[in-house]
């Protein structure tokens, strides 16, 4: 059955929750095991140097706290052009993800330091919890877009999605995607530690996607737990769905608790028998994290020299 | 306890047992324990209503993890436990010999008989559900089963005496049923309590799902009768009069509240657990 | 560049394979009196693992004597103590896990996962749970004075050799019997380690007795007047054997036999989940399982979906060398189990049913079958009726609950089943209605020393694991 995304919904409450009820339902159980069992997947030597290699390449370096200044952000930009000062064969990373407000300072850090290819991302929509009206949702939309974001990620409205206002939900998503048009593209974050239940997020991303999203994402990073591996299998799997039933492709992105190498490339395997090898790149998997790329440069180094290093051997920021 | 001739051993300092660590008591106070001849032995923590409300905190929030395990997985965790008390054999008849005068052979049947029980106990923990769960026979299309289920935090009063085997005939039952625990040692006899802790500590089990308090009994059953978390109270070491008075302030929460003769049985193990039954119809 | 896995070897190094194996008889390794062996090869590469020694009748009825010797040691013993050793063998098969886990791969051709994270747990699990039934046995609800049986016989298969072992040896030992056990012909190692295991554990004398052989040897163990009580998993047609053999004798018996599981998937089945449960079902342990899922009863509404799914689905499946970490299905345990599964499979063609194999890469060396399936299959085609033993699976629709049931039931076998559906009622109402010893519902091939494991009609006799596995070693228990 191949149809179109704007077929599957008109966005009408009745008509989102006829479509999510022709989902298959998902046992939660069996998704775990299903995670566990990919997980076990031992990846060495040739494959660990290429899986290391694409992580980095899809990292969205994140820097979002209160005390986040000029200068932190200018140094995560530095660090995402040039990850091993020592090393130039290591590439630069997927994007940088900051607070809209500090959109400016960073692009302009980039695009005078060698990393014109790296896109800024802007958490928006009130983020991390969504709970701001559609005005200051979309004036933080604008905002982020004007100063040079070209990827907007958003939060979808849990309490609307837990209380069944699906309408809410879905036209809130349709209007920013709106706003990006074709400058930006847009990242759907559901907050899966919020929904709890497979089925929750398995419905949450068929909606998103629905609704428009470019890439749906599992968490802010805000909220425990993040982007566990069921999960991102649960997210990937309706991807894959969606790809049969509208031959269109949306990318995924966990963030949030992805600390080490090994658990990146258990993403990368997870992605691999999944979604596919499609997927695999930064067009359409990212993974948020900020400490991650201390620890895959530190396993790259190992590749390489064969012994373990140590934190003096890797750039702070 | 004993002392080559030429070197001055390095005496144990016997501190309180909670959320995993070894603290002292709150309070800063100790109390002198004697041997059986009236000889200094040790100035173990005596534990404060500060100390118990600790204790019962930590037991809460482990509880949720420790019943939440296989059973398979308690058991084994209950069976590591007793290869620690193995390794410290010597240690636990020194103290037995020590407070409770007892010769060394009968120290060791003791220390044997423990470790033993200890064992049998783990032992139940992924059967006691095959044996007194059942599904039961209703009338209509329906699935009907039973299954025990954890009771909570439960607060033991060892008995004095034997020292070791008293405070396992009452512990490990409590365990075995998904239970976290807060033990009040005897009072007069407390280091075995304390030694045992130390060999819990090193067994792989979660802060919070064992604490060993030493004190007064006395001092500290009303406070933990009283305590609304407090689940169930193992009143065999009380006189019959605290136990009266732990039962009637025990009320207000209803608290399940057993004291035992000795005699090793699943029974103990349920005292400690709550009968679920759950209805699911059967159709098409 | 796509992303490849590069290989991940388990190393061998953690195993030592003697060139030569003697008998377990009477806590010592003795050779054989004849001086015979055979060899153990492993599948994958078919190279020689080691020479074996062969047990005739007179090896057995020594391994008797020894059992019998080891029983008055063995009986006089308070339970606990009992206990206290068969936990004190759980322990040290913890230890030695890695290396029983590379042996037993490569004695039987199965995955290094499979064995590292299934078959090796498992075993040390039996052992452990049994372990504290030694001294509970009377309140196990099998009597208030339970006795066992005396010197127990065990004749044991190659599809999970240790976990067999450990199935059968962990009860009857906790009941307070002693064996004699025969494991299968291409998988002794692992058995032969556990005799070492013994050994460290200072199990007394006899207490358990390992003699390697063949159907010969089997027969002998059977037939031995020593012998109070047989326990048997295997072939259904050598269960029957076995039952006409033991008739008249007195001797108890239990068989675990043949199975040809049905596994029904409802239209509202949580459709990724059943995937995987339809692919563990048949493909796990390359289909040498008994209480396999080798029918795929689909409710005809959703054929079309699940299948292409499946097919998607085993395209990711890996088939290689066992020792590879990454490895999802090894190799065939014998060339007679392939020559087997593969006239069987052509049988399915023959028959008119449409083959469906996942494209891979087979090697060189070895015994190899790729996991299949055939569509369009139905009640008389002998792919649906006989037990293949192997990586293919037969699919047959249904419309209605009750047809499931029907075609599920219309088997002289009985003894699994699985349930896929998010309702409720409906698992319990399936359940109710299958003649099945073991039902999964929205899972398969789960298996756990606390639950009790055997089949129906064909499928043999008697449970084991739980309280009423116990039952099979007690006299007078039922």
């Amino acid at each position: 059955m191949v149809t179109t995304a704007g077929a599957l919904t008109d966005g009408s409450l009745s008509s989102i929750k006829g479509f999510l009820k022709t989902l298959s339902p998902v046992d939660q159980v069996g998704a775990d095991a299903r995670a566990a069992m990919l997980a076990t997947r031992s990846i060495k030597t040739a494959s660990k140097k290429w899986a290391i290699d694409m992580a980095i390449s899809m990292i969205d370096l994140t820097t979002l706290e209160g005390a986040d200044t000029d200068g932190k952000v200018k140094a995560i930009c530095n660090k995402a052009i040039r990850p091993d000062p020592t090393d130039p064969t290591v590439p630069h990373v997927g994007a940088i993800c900051v607070y809209n407000d500090m959109v400016t300072v960073a692009r302009k850090h980039l695009d005078e330091s060698g990393g014109q290819d790296i896109p800024v991302a802007a958490v928006s929509t009130a983020f991390p919890s969504g709970r701001a009206s559609l005005e200051v949702k979309e004036r933080d939309t604008k905002d982020a877009i004007a100063n040079g974001a070209t990827e907007i990620d958003m939060v979808i409205d849990r309490g609307a999605f837990l209380s069944g206002d699906l309408e809410k939900v879905f036209s809130e998503i349709v209007y920013i995607k709106s706003l990006c048009a074709d400058k930006a593209h847009l990242k759907v974050i559901l907050e899966t530690g919020e929904l709890v239940t497979y089925d929750n997020v398995r419905k949450a991303s068929f909606l998103a996607m629905a609704a428009g999203a470019d890439f749906i994402k599992t968490s802010t990073g805000k909220v425990a737990p993040a982007a566990t591996a069921p999960v991102v299998l649960v997210m990937l799997e309706a991807v894959r769905d969606f790809y049969q039933m509208t031959g269109v492709r949306i990318g995924v992105k966990p963030a949030g608790g992805i600390r080490t190498t090994k658990d990146a490339i258990k993403q990368l395997v997870l992605v691999k028998e999944t979604a596919g090898d499609e997927w695999l790149n930064p067009g359409l998997f990212r993974i948020g994290a900020s400490a991650l790329l201390n620890d895959l440069l530190m396993q790259r180094q190992k590749l390489t020299s064969g012994h373990y290093g140590g934190a003096n051997y890797v750039t702070l920021d | 306890m004993s002392n080559s001739k030429s070197r001055l051993d390095v005496k144990k300092t016997y501190k309180l047992f909670i959320a995993g660590a070894f603290p002292r008591s709150e309070s800063g106070r100790t109390y002198e324990v004697k041997d059986s001849k009236g000889e200094f032995v040790a100035n173990p923590s005596l534990a404060s209503r500060k100390d118990l409300r600790d204790a019962v905190v930590a037991a809460r929030s482990a509880h949720g993890g420790w019943a939440g395990a296989t059973a398979f997985n308690r058991g084994q965790i209950l069976y590591r436990i007793a290869e620690m008390m193995e390794g410290r054999s010597a240690q636990f008849i020194d103290e037995i010999v020590a407070l409770e005068g007892l010769t060394p052979s009968a120290a060791k049947k003791q220390v044997e008989e423990a470790i033993d029980l200890w064992v049998w106990y783990s032992g139940w923990c992924d059967k006691i559900g095959s044996i007194y769960g059942s599904t039961n026979a209703v009338s209509g299309s329906f699935y009907n089963f039973t299954i025990p289920d954890s009771l909570g935090v439960v607060a033991v009063f060892a008995p004095a005496k034997p020292s070791l085997l008293g405070l396992v005939h009452s512990l490990a039952p409590v365990l075995a049923g998904g239970n976290t625990a807060i033990v009040i040692a005897s009072e007069k006899y407390p280091l075995s309590a304390i030694t045992l802790s130390e060999a819990i500590g090193t067994s792989d089990v979660p802060g919070g799902v064992v604490n060993i308090l030493t004190g007064s009994a006395a001092e500290l059953a009303p406070w933990a009768a009283s305590h609304m978390d407090i689940d169930g109270i193992d009143a065999t070491g009380l006189s019959a009069a605290q136990e009266k008075e732990v039962r009637i302030a025990g009320a207000d929460n209803l608290k399940r509240i057993s004291t035992f003769k000795d005699g090793a049985s699943p029974q103990r193990v349920l005292a400690f657990m709550e009968n679920k039954t759950v209805w699911h119809p059967i159709g098409v | 560049m796509t992303f490849e896995y590069s290989s991940a070897p388990e190393s061998r190094a953690i195993v030592t394979i003697d060139p030569v194996y003697k008998l377990f008889i009477g806590g010592k390794f003795v050779a054989p009196k004849a001086g015979k062996t055979f060899t153990t090869i492993n599948p994958a590469t078919e190279e020689v693992l080691a020479k074996i020694a062969y047990a005739e009748k007179s090896d057995v009825d020594k391994a008797v004597k020894a059992a019998q010797e080891g029983l008055k040691v063995w009986s006089k013993m308070a339970p606990s103590e009992r206990g206290k050793y068969l936990y004190r063998i759980a322990r040290i098969m913890q230890e030695r896990a890695r290396e029983f886990a590379v042996l037993e791969t490569m004695d039987n051709g199965k995955p290094i996962r499979e064995t590292r994270d299934v078959d090796i747990p498992l075993a040390a699990a039996h052992f452990f749970y049994h372990a504290g039934w030694a001294d509970k046995l009377e309140h196990a609800g099998v009597g208030n004075n339970p006795k066992p049986y005396g010197v127990v016989g065990q004749i044991i298969p190659w599809n999970f050799p240790l976990l067999m072992l450990a199935w059968k040896i962990a009860p009857a030992l906790a009941t307070g019997n002693t064996v004699v056990l025969k494991p299968a012909e291409t998988t002794p190692l692992t058995a032969l380690l556990f005799a070492q295991v013994c050994q460290q554990a200072e199990l007394p004398a006899g207490v358990v007795n390992i003699v390697t052989g063949d159907g010969a040897t089997g027969a002998a163990i059977v037939n031995h007047p020593g012998i109070s009580k047989i326990a048997f998993t295997g072939s259904t047609d050598v269960g029957k054997l076995i039952a006409r053999s033991v008739a008249g004798t007195g001797k108890g018996l239990t068989l675990e036999l043949g199975g040809k599981g049905a596994n029904i998937v409802f239209e509202d089945a949580p459709l990724d989940e059943t995937v995987e449960g339809i692919i563990n079902g048949i493909f796990f342990n390359q289909g040498h399982v008994c209480c396999a899922g080798s029918r795929l009863l689909i409710q005809e509404n959703i054929q079309d979906e699940l299948l292409e799914k499946l097919k998607s689905r085993m395209s990711q499946i890996r088939l290689g060398d066992p020792l590879d970490k990454n490895t999802d299905i090894g190799a065939i345990n014998s060339r007679e189990q392939l020559e087997k599964i593969t006239e069987l499979a052509l049988s399915g063609d023959a028959e008119g049913a449409e083959r469906f194999s996942a494209a891979c890469t087979i090697p060189a060396k070895g015994f190899w079958y790729p996991p299949t399936f055939f569509t369009g299959v139905t009640q008389a085609h002998r792919i649906a009726r006989e037990e293949i033993f192997g990586p293919v699976l037969s699919v047959i629709s249904f419309r209605t609950p009750q047809e499931a049931i029907e075609k599920a039931n219309n088997t002289p076998f009985g003894l699994s089943a699985g349930v896929w559906t998010d309702k409720g009622s409906r698992i319990l109402w399936t359940a109710k209605h299958l003649r099945a010893g073991v039902i999964w519902a929205n899972t398969f091939n789960k298996f756990d020393p606390a639950s009790p494991f055997g089949g129906y009609k064909e499928s043999g006799w008697g449970r084991e694991g739980g309280r009423h596995g116990l039952a099979a070693y007690l006299k007078g228990a039922k």
